[in-house]
């Protein structure tokens, strides 16, 4: 739970949806609209393993006929978290449906590189070109910090904006919005390099998708190029937002999750209502938010169920797949301990063998416990043997208030269903664990790894937190003896 | 022997040993700027969290403070006005208040609150808190505070002077005066640690998990932690490193500074600047987490929320080698800050610096029952034993079936009879046969003496249940009754070798109806088709029909006395029911016998018949019938005149002298 990022579509649908909704912060110099923005038109298209290419793309003219209309031209680009996709080759401007759809076709459920990442594109976004001479193009970016929210503006958007940082002009937005700068201050801070003309229409559009990003819970928003084409007699503009790119705060979903929906239920994208679609019931008008994984980590199977057992529990579950061929697992307890065993495992240099990050903490029961032991295990075992054979760290501080023997309990019952596969694959166990009840939670798991026949080496609160991690990985011995129950 | 004693729930009884606590005679002097926590602060504890509050006050308790820290509990869905909590081995009462303003208006000497509200509620309830100028410190348990909303509580606390610990966090500690909440784990870990007095180490660390472990290393390594806090793995966290390290500078018991950061958030950077300005002196040892970063080819969002590099400057590595440049000790890798710690320990008290003092014996704490029974170190015989379902696992047990078999394998009420009144699976046509007698008893029409109970029940404006019980009470050996009467008579019979002509004659000399014999309609040919049923299942299905086949033999001596003495539906399914138990194979002869003599015939005519009571019920309620009065003309009065002799038909003399 934290700052996600979100998709381009989505992210679109949300400024669009909420631009004229969202109560802005101070009134703007423009009267507000009597109407309410059309909804975008966002093709959004997704590929899955199990679907046909053209199959998907010719469903995409049922759902936005929009993409049939004649002599219509397009853009049409990836939209899987994937930063500057110009300079990559992946943004296709100006085509005609045809070929766009041609354009998709050659990249859909294909691999690709970008810069060092190799990922599959699955998800693309096709929108209606907007043509517009290049002094039109403007970037602009929100960002929050512990003081307030930085706005960044530039005059010269676009694919080459370059360093931002340095050329853009800033000005912090206070936490406390009864301090927000006056309609002058932001034009004087912001707009300095911009025709007078368009001055009106600027600040208000940032003022009200400043609003957006406070109404919302934005943590992040960048809108690059921002195209404003102003009117013959250069009194008001229509506003783009050609590329997006956001992250939303997931914490806030009970705050915002309504917003978050409404924006994107398929009345407000605008699209026609299909026949046949069995409809689930939602929390929401609209469908839950999805935090889509980095450009080029699908989320497994495994690291799904895991984040959908995460998301339903007030214990907190995390996996991440790093390598699945790796020969170093964890199972560590502890959002800290566990980023303290990854460091002692790559600063042992087996960055490369890790094969997970993952932690399990705030008190998960013991059958949360077995699931979450049961999924890593699982991985762990169906990855080919390794000559050397593999590592596995049962580890985790000095528990505050989680009862060790009781979740220890779970991941027993996990070792036990594994236990021939452990032998066979050639697994070392180290064990690392303290906190309330822990002697009985080591002398347990102790005890099965002996009866089982497991390569296993059990410590207490003697050890340090991860110190077993220079023992399992470098050989070096220790004078601290293992526990003894 | 004392009686075993509640924490919590606020039942008291003339036993317990209640000790109660006057407020300070005199104000306290204001204590130093730096300090956040002394051995006189007070606290509220926002939220039910008794195992918390408990873990404070064993903590002041061996810390050997005169009054507990936590002065009352504010949890506003209570109803409840005192929570009961140990001090040592005595007991004391804390206030549970359902506002924040009567909490405040009873205790002027609370500056601290530990909010324990949920990510949801957390922002409103410390906002509220901080409109009152006695708080001085907050600290926010709560994991997943949205960053806008914790920023505008930072925002707040920054300009009343509110010093904010958390989000996210555990709290902190401060050995010999304060610990916040769940802080250094349980008793037998915080004497481990020897956090029951101060020593010369103050350490600030983004996870509250690694804290303890830094306790642990602390400890063992040099005199002890004189204070540390855990400022919360958030984005925004309310105080950083820099806010706490300032006070350790200022404080003189305060030696050595440690400090324990994190990829992410550019905090660490404030601390190698106030190393550089001289603001800050005392030695640091440090150690940012997550190197690894780097190393990995993708990013990866690690447990905490804020711990994710946005530049190159937040990562781990960066910090690390910063930190190192500015003279702070920085390790090789987490695992030698040990090493370091105690370098510089022995350094300091080398040079005077550090005076290791004598270690204070510990005072015990005695150990919670429920904790020491989880730790299989105590037992005691149990008030109750239940051997037929478990709910405390997983799953719901019946007599060792998981709830999900029953449906997966379909067993029906008949299975889940068999499961908990017999504590075994009997065979499908004996479940079947169950179920058949439950259809068969469910009604017999309005007219019966407790279908008519039930509705007079109903009619008077009773609820559900008295209805049904007005009508269950109805039987007995009269009404209902048959089923247990008719198989104890036709088996004491059979068992004892009685022809069935014998059996009708015994009974006849002793003046006895044969309980199951008999309809005020049906006769020989005129058949009870209820009773064909159950003839016809149990001849195709059971395995012996003994006893069965005996009742016929008696009807057929009874009939031909008279017409409508038949084997009635009580008695076939009552004699039906032992052939069952007896032939089945489940049961021994012994616990056979065992279930007629517990009454289970009986269970099962009420248990059939309370469907139809409540079939009653609902009619009644449905057909909105008003008060039953049953008319005058229907009852004869034959009452006694009084001073006349005679009529002595309903009253009786009783002679007095």
């Amino acid at each position: 739970m934290s700052a996600k990022a979100i998709l381009e579509a989505d992210g679109k649908a949300i400024v669009n949806y909420h631009l004229t909704r969202a109560p802005v912060i101070k009134p703007t110099p423009l009267k507000p609209s009597s109407t309410h923005n059309a909804p975008l038109k966002l093709a959004s298209l997704h590929f899955p393993d199990d679907k046909d290419t053209m199959a998907v793309l010719d469903q995409a003219e049922i759902q936005y006929p929009w993409l049939l209309a004649s002599g219509a031209k397009f853009v049409a680009k990836p939209d899987q978290l994937i930063k500057r996709r110009g300079k990559s080759g992946l943004l296709a401007l100006n085509k005609t449906w045809p070929e766009a759809k041609e354009w998709i076709a050659a990249r859909a459920k294909k691999s690709q590189r970008v810069e060092t990442v190799d990922g599959v594109l699955r998800q693309f976004l096709v929108e209606p070109l907007v043509p517009h001479p290049q002094e039109t193009e403007y970037y602009i970016c929100i960002q929050s910090v512990r003081e307030g929210d930085w706005i960044f503006f530039t005059h010269e958007g676009g694919v080459d904006v370059g360093d931002v940082d340095e050329k853009a002009e800033k000005l912090l937005i206070p936490v406390n919005l009864s301090q927000y700068p006056s309609n002058e201050e932001i034009a004087k801070t912001l707009l300095s390099k911009v025709p007078k003309g368009v001055h009106n229409v600027l600040v208000d559009f940032i003022s009200r998708l400043y609003a957006v990003y406070v109404d919302c819970q934005f943590t992040y928003l960048e809108i690059n190029p921002l195209v404003v084409i102003p009117n013959s007699d250069a009194t008001s503009a229509s506003v783009h937002f050609l590329d997006l790119a956001a992250k939303l705060d997931q914490t806030a979903e009970f705050e915002c999750g309504v917003k978050w929906a409404v924006a994107r239920s398929p009345a407000n994208l605008g699209l026609p209502i299909l026949k046949g679609g069995s409809e689930k019931v939602q929390v929401d008008a609209g469908p839950p938010m999805e935090f889509p994984a980095p450009f080029g980590r699908e989320l497994s199977k495994e690291e799904a169920y895991i984040a959908e057992m995460d998301a339903k529990t007030g214990a907190s579950l995390k996996l991440t797949i790093l390598n699945s061929q790796g020969r170093v697992w964890t199972l560590v307890a502890g959002g800290g301990a566990s980023v303290v065993y990854a460091d002692a495992i790559a600063s042992a240099g087996f960055a490369n063998e890790l094969a997970n990050y993952g932690e399990y903490s705030g008190a998960p029961t013991e059958t949360q416990t077995f699931h979450y032991a049961k999924t890593v295990f699982d991985l762990m075992l169906r990855a080919p043997q390794h000559e050397q054979g593999k590592v596995l760290f049962i580890g985790g501080g000095i528990a505050n208030f989680t009862n060790v023997a009781s979740t220890f309990k779970g991941v027993i019952r996990a070792l036990r269903e594994v236990a021939p596969l452990l032998v066979e694959h050639k697994v070392q166990i180290w064990v690392r664990r303290a906190g309330p009840n822990y002697q009985e939670g080591l002398k347990n798991i102790k005890n099965v790894g002996s009866e089982l026949g497991l390569d296993m080496h059990v410590y207490g609160p003697d050890m340090h937190v991860s110190g077993i991690v220079p023992l399992a990985l470098l050989g070096k011995k220790s004078e601290i003896p293992e526990f003894s129950g | 022997m004392a009686p075993a004693a509640t924490t919590s729930n606020g039942n008291l009884s003339a036993n317990d040993n209640i000790q109660r606590f006057a407020p300070p005679s005199r104000p306290m002097s204001p204590p130093a700027a730096h300090t956040l926590f002394h051995e006189k602060t007070r606290c509220f504890v926002y939220g039910l969290q008794p195992k918390a509050v408990q873990g404070m006050l064993d903590f002041d308790f061996i810390c050997g403070r005169k009054r507990p820290s936590v002065a009352g509990i504010i949890y506003t869905f209570g109803g409840q006005f005192v929570s009961k909590m140990y001090w040592g081995t005595s007991e004391t009462l804390l206030p549970v208040y359902q506002t924040v303003e009567k909490a405040i208006s009873k205790h002027d000497d609370v500056d601290t609150v530990v909010n324990f509200a949920s990510s949801r509620s957390v922002f409103s309830s410390t906002m509220e808190l901080m409109e009152y100028s006695q708080i001085k410190s907050i600290a926010i348990i709560a994991e997943g505070v949205p960053e806008r909303r914790a920023r505008e509580i930072l925002y707040v606390a920054t300009k009343r002077g509110v010093t904010i610990i958390g989000p996210a966090t555990v709290g902190g500690i401060k050995p010999g005066c304060f610990k916040i909440g769940n802080t250094g784990g349980m008793m037998d870990n915080i004497v481990a640690s020897k956090l029951y007095r101060p020593g010369s180490v103050a350490y600030v660390s983004k996870s509250g998990g690694m804290s303890n472990e830094l306790n642990s290393i602390i400890a063992q390594t040099t005199d002890g932690v004189l204070e540390g806090v855990a400022i919360g793995g958030d984005r925004y966290p309310g105080t950083t490193f820099i806010d706490h390290l300032l006070r350790y500078q200022q404080d003189p018991n305060c030696k050595i500074l440690v400090l324990l950061g994190e990829v992410g958030g550019v905090e660490e950077y404030r601390v190698i600047e106030a190393v550089k300005s001289g603001k800050i002196t005392k030695p640091i040892v440090a150690w940012a987490i997550g190197t690894v970063a780097g190393l990995l080819k993708t990013e990866v969002q690690f447990g905490h929320a804020g711990s994710f590099a946005n530049s190159q400057l937040e990562t781990a590595a960066q910090k690390n080698k910063a930190m190192r440049a500015s003279g702070i000790l920085v390790p090789e890798t987490f695992e030698e800050m040990p090493q370091i710690l105690a370098k510089l320990y022995q350094k300091l008290v080398k040079e005077g610096t550090i005076k290791p003092k004598a270690e204070v014996a510990v005072p015990k704490i005695p150990m919670d029952y429920s904790w020491a029974q989880e730790l299989g170190l105590i037992r005691k015989p149990a008030a109750f034993i239940s051997t037929i379902s478990d709910d405390r696992g997983q799953e719901l047990l019946y007599a060792g079936m998981p709830i999900s078999d029953v449906f997966r394998e379909d067993i029906g009420i008949g299975g889940v009879m068999s499961l908990l009144w017999f504590r075994r699976r009997l065979p499908t046509y004996a479940s079947k046969f169950l179920e058949m007698v439950l259809m068969l008893t469910a009604d017999h029409g309005p007219a019966v003496s407790g279908a008519m109970n039930t509705i007079i029940t109903t009619r008077a404006g009773k609820d559900l249940i008295s209805s049904l019980v007005a009508g269950l009470l109805t039987i007995g050996s009269r009404f209902g009754g048959a089923l247990d009467g008719a198989a104890e008579e036709f088996t004491k019979a059979f068992d004892k070798g009685l022809s069935p002509r014998d059996f009708v004659d015994t009974m006849r000399k002793e003046n006895k109806l044969i309980p199951g014999i008999g309809h005020r309609i049906k006769s020989r040919n005129n058949p009870d088709l209820r009773v064909e049923l159950v003839k016809d299942y149990v001849q195709a299905h059971f395995p012996s029909t003994k006893l069965l086949d005996y009742a016929l033999a008696v009807e057929t001596v009874t009939t031909s006395k008279k017409d409508n003495l038949i084997l009635n539906v009580d008695g076939c399914i009552a004699v039906c029911f032992v052939d069952l138990l007896r032939s089945c194979g489940a049961f021994s002869p012994e616990e056979a016998e065992d279930y007629f003599k517990m009454g289970v015939l009986n269970g099962l005519f009420v248990l059939g018949r309370s469907i139809g009571l409540i079939a009653h019920h609902l009619d009644q309620k449905r057909l909105r019938t008003g008060l039953y009065r049953h008319p005058w003309d229907d009852i004869s009065y034959l009452l006694p005149t009084l001073g006349k002799p005679g009529g002595t038909e309903g009253r009786v003399e009783v002679d007095m002298a």
